[in-house]
């Protein structure tokens, strides 16, 4: 059968433990092309790729139904090995370099040039594997290898640790490049970790490694990226193949819009009649050029005022830094900038200085952050008011009594499943851990409550009831709530106004009903102004 | 069955093979003729005597350092505080006004001295640790060697006068020094209780020689031979070790001590909430070597003499096999690991020697088999931790 597609994936379905990430996904390509896939976390991106390569974890969890052809020939990849061989290489977001080997040994590493050794025997008791490496030839490789992608100034000879991350960047494209008979490429988010001009250049070696007849697969979350370099597209969303375009066909706001859209499914009852006052001069939280410096979800600089009782959401792709925000607040990693709660400055270089300033939070890692997962139910939900506010003590020791009354009183308010106070965390269910965390946060009485996926790793039902309790206590007891999510949908089901956090920065603030091309849009760091310009 | 399984795993497999070996050895120790009144006293003895150094693990491993090995520093402390406490004793000649109590105010005046140095030197010792986390567990191990090995030159220089304490010809201090004469046996010898004895006066004191001190007997329930059959209830060394027991029950119940216990839990959680990691592990690092002080000297002086130099160089090993036995992990310790580990190795050790005499009668056996058996149970216990940190 004669096909125009270099590489077609079929109707590729895949489940994981009876939960559908795939669902009959197609992705097609030919060759020369650079294609974008694209799709928000938690799409299907990884997983499909997973498949292409034949991962342990596809064929450990069922292998998956569908085909993959390679030149018209059905394939079966049974490990990243296999993949290599039928000419499918990958470019890493997270660099599979050793820092201590030269660009050379880096390029050629596992698949070394050697001659025979010396001593015929040797090859005879041990094999191949004491082979005499012939450097020369090997170095002469990674040459052509990196003068193939314009890479001059990079020497062969030179160690990789050390070197600015965007030449590592290329010494691992140069690696894959080196391979023989390489006819598919896949680049994931290659820019991420890149400057501007990096980038720039990164994309322009991309279109050169097309132009030899190399397909190249280009994941990112960058639509002007994809408009600049891309010839097609595939948008997965929610596991589900949603549309393949042709980049010249279509523009930047109907990609955004495929990738989010869809119905905002009613996540609470908002039947509950709003009484709140919420008023632009009465500011509960306001952040001033703040900065975060958490590893992979920097905070590069966010200005934004929450008002007094409303519910506030920070939205946008994972490592963008939304998760940065609230960790910087809790004291967990260095800050700069200012947090001016009511008027009035933190100082976060005070230990627990936020909590002490009635703010209280349920941080996005459970397991990590949010519990203590060998202690009781109990001890956990009365951890922070204890040690921060002195409450549940008499003299210097716990009370237990009145402990034991409150936590009674959270577990039936939050319908937290146990068997009673004394039930270790860690043995319960994830919904379950997160009523716990939201109860320790609530025990702190506190004026602004930021929450952290709040929803994450829980069943629907516990996720009704803990978005529901966040808008009932916004509503009666006047809390401000931030909610720091990634689920685009739970933030616009309760939030007043959205942040979307793209690199560090908010490009957009908008209303839950803000078209899904808007928020599609600020999701890329672009704006509406960025596209008509 | 699943009564039986559930029993298994709430006592843990190990602690009931070890449990049942122990008790086949006692039977078999009868069995084979040995008195049983000396039998029980020695297990209950040496199982007190162990104790309070095996409850020190337990502030330590709670507040995240791991398993103190370097529990010789509080080892350490408390044998300078004793010697202190004797020389002062000694030059002051105060011990001869005072008769019987004197005995007491040098057992205070040793454990006050030990546990102010023993507080300082703890705290010193945890701002290491805090430069060394990951890695506590083998840096305390060397930290314990070098601190026995610094000392033993202390031991060699120190001029004191007590002829207790130093050679009788040249300097510094002898190997073992006897309690006889000093607070040796008020918490669990009767005999102190039923007899006077004879304490020797240095005649740059007194030229009275010697003088004869008894115990008063409204103290004699501190040890108690239980209806004169030669099976002695170290009464005072129960309710010292209990009291010790009590002190850090409590403490885990405070605020200071919930919040020590969350750092060795989980770093993370503890400082989201606002509280300094670092400053708790000092602290567990610092009770902890209180403790090992106080219980060296609670194991000097029921054992009744002073051991210097290289005696306490693996007391930290046997203090981290007692509470590995008993259940606990290198991340989180209760204190009834401590009692029920304490009593299973030492009990175990107690009884093996003479059972094992009684079975081969070779002169040099004895050691042999106790070195065998102590550091067997050591790597048993050793082998059963779920180690890793919690990171």
């Amino acid at each position: 059968m004669e096909t125009p597609y270099l590489l077609s994936m079929d109707n590729i379905t895949k489940e994981y433990f009876g939960n559908r990430v795939l669902k009959n996904v197609s992705l097609k390509i030919k060759p020369g092309e650079i294609h974008a896939l694209m799709g928000e976390n938690g799409a299907g991106k990884s997983t499909l790729m997973n498949v292409l390569f034949g991962m342990p974890v596809i064929h450990q969890t069922g292998g998956f139904e569908g085909q993959v052809q390679l030149e018209g020939k059905v394939i079966r990849i049974q490990d990243p090995q296999g993949a290599m061989k039928y000419g499918i290489g990958m470019v890493h977001q997270e660099f599979m370099l050793i820092p201590d080997f030269t660009v050379t040994e880096n390029i050629k590493v596992g698949r070394e040039i050697g001659r025979s050794s010396i001593l015929p025997l040797m090859d005879r008791v041990f094999g191949r594997d004491l082979d005499h490496m012939e450097w020369e030839k090997m170095s002469t490789d990674s040459r052509k290898a990196l003068d193939s992608i314009g890479m001059m100034n990079i020497e062969e000879y030179a160690k990789v640790a050390g070197m600015p991350i965007g030449f590592q960047q290329f010494v691992e494209i140069a690696r894959e490049i080196d391979k023989t008979g390489i006819k598919l490429l896949v680049f994931d988010e290659p820019t991420a970790v890149l400057t501007e001009s990096e980038a720039d250049r990164l994309l322009e070696i991309m279109r050169l490694i097309a132009s030899r007849g190399i397909a190249i697969i280009f994941i990112t979350h960058r639509l002007d990226e994809v408009m600049e370099v891309a010839d097609s597209l595939t948008i997965l969303r929610d596991g589900e193949f949603i549309a393949r375009k042709d980049v010249v066909e279509t523009d930047l706001v109907e990609i955004a819009q495929l990738m989010i859209g869809r119905s905002v499914e009613k996540l609470v009852d908002d039947s509950a009649e709003d009484t709140r006052r919420i008023d632009d001069d009465r500011i509960a939280l306001e952040l001033i050029n703040y900065r975060v410096d958490m590893p992979g979800e920097k905070v590069r600089q966010i200005n934004v005022k929450i008002r007094e009782g409303e519910i506030f959401g920070f939205g946008g792709l994972a490592g963008q830094g939304k998760i940065g925000i609230h960790n910087g607040i809790q004291g967990l990693f260095e800050t700069e900038g200012s947090v001016i709660v009511h008027g009035e400055k933190l100082d976060l270089s005070k230990r627990g200085e936020a909590l002490r300033k009635d703010i209280a939070f349920v941080s996005e890692d459970r397991r990590g952050v949010g519990l203590l997962l060998g202690e009781s139910i109990e001890r956990n939900i009365i951890f922070s008011a204890m040690q921060v506010k002195n409450e549940f003590l008499k003299g210097r020791f716990i009370d237990r009594k009145k402990s034991r009354q409150h936590v009674e009183a959270m577990i039936k308010l939050l319908d937290i499943r146990c068997t009673g106070p004394e039930q270790t965390v860690g043995s319960l269910s994830g919904g379950n851990q997160q009523k716990v965390c939201l109860a320790r946060a609530l025990t702190l009485k506190p004026n602004i409550l930021m929450v952290a996926e709040p929803t994450r790793g829980i069943d629907i039902g516990a996720k009704k009831l803990v978005l529901e309790y966040l808008r009932k206590i916004n509503l009666e007891e006047g809390t401000t709530i931030v909610v720091i999510s990634s689920e685009l949908a739970e933030l616009r089901s309760i939030c007043d106004r959205i942040a979307i956090v793209s690199e560090g920065k908010i490009s957009a603030v908008l209303a839950p009903d803000a078209s899904d091309a808007d928020y599609g849009l600020a999701m890329s760091g672009l704006s509406r102004e960025d596209v008509s310009a | 069955m699943t009564g039986v399984r559930k029993f298994v795993n709430s006592v843990g497999l190990p602690r009931l093979i070890i449990g049942i070996f122990f008790i086949a050895l006692i039977i078999s120790g009868l069995a084979l003729g040995l008195n049983p009144q000396f039998l029980f006293s020695d297990i209950i003895r040496r199982w007190l005597m162990y104790s309070i150094l095996v409850l020190a693990m337990v502030p330590g491993v709670q507040s995240g350092i791991g398993l103190n090995f370097g529990i010789s520093l509080g080892v350490v402390s408390g044998l300078v505080g004793v010697v202190i406490a004797m020389e002062v004793a000694f030059n002051g000649g105060w011990f001869l006004h005072l008769g019987a109590a004197a005995a007491w105010l040098s057992l205070l005046l040793a454990l006050v001295i030990a546990i102010v140095i023993a507080a300082l030197v703890g705290a010193a010792y945890g701002l290491l640790l805090n430069r060394v986390k990951g890695s506590e567990m083998t840096v305390s191990t060397y930290v314990g060697f070098s601190s026995i090995a610094m000392m033993n030159i202390v031991w060699v220089i120190l001029n004191f006068k007590n002829g207790q304490l130093r050679w009788p010809i040249g300097r510094g201090l002898r190997n073992t020094a006897s309690l006889q004469e000093s607070f040796g046996g008020l918490l669990s010898d009767p005999r102190i209780y039923e007899t006077a004895r004879s304490i020797t006066i240095s005649p740059e004191v007194s030229d009275v020689g010697s003088i004869k001190v008894k115990q008063p007997a409204g103290l004699s329930f501190l040890a108690i031979d239980v209806a004169d059959s030669g099976f002695i209830l170290p009464l005072g060394l129960i309710l010292v070790f209990a009291l010790c027991c009590l002190v850090v029950w409590l403490f885990f119940r405070s605020k200071t001590g919930v919040a020590l216990s969350a750092a060795g839990e989980n770093e993370l959680f503890t400082r989201a909430n606002g509280i300094n990691v670092d400053r708790m592990r000092i602290l567990g690092t610092s009770i902890s070597t209180v403790f090992g002080a106080v219980g060296i000297i609670i194991y000097a002086q029921t054992y009744g003499f002073l051991q210097l130099y290289n005696a306490p160089l693996m007391m930290g090993f046997t203090a981290v096999a007692s509470i590995l036995l008993g259940g606990a992990t290198v991340t989180r310790a209760r204190i009834s690991n401590v009692i029920i580990g304490t009593l299973l190795f030492q009990g175990i050790l107690t009884v093996a020697l003479p059972v094992a005499n009684q079975l081969v009668n070779v002169s040099a056996l004895p050691e042999v088999m106790r070195m065998i058996i102590s550091n067997g149970i050591i790597l048993y216990a050793l082998s059963k931790t779920k180690g890793g940190n919690q990171r």
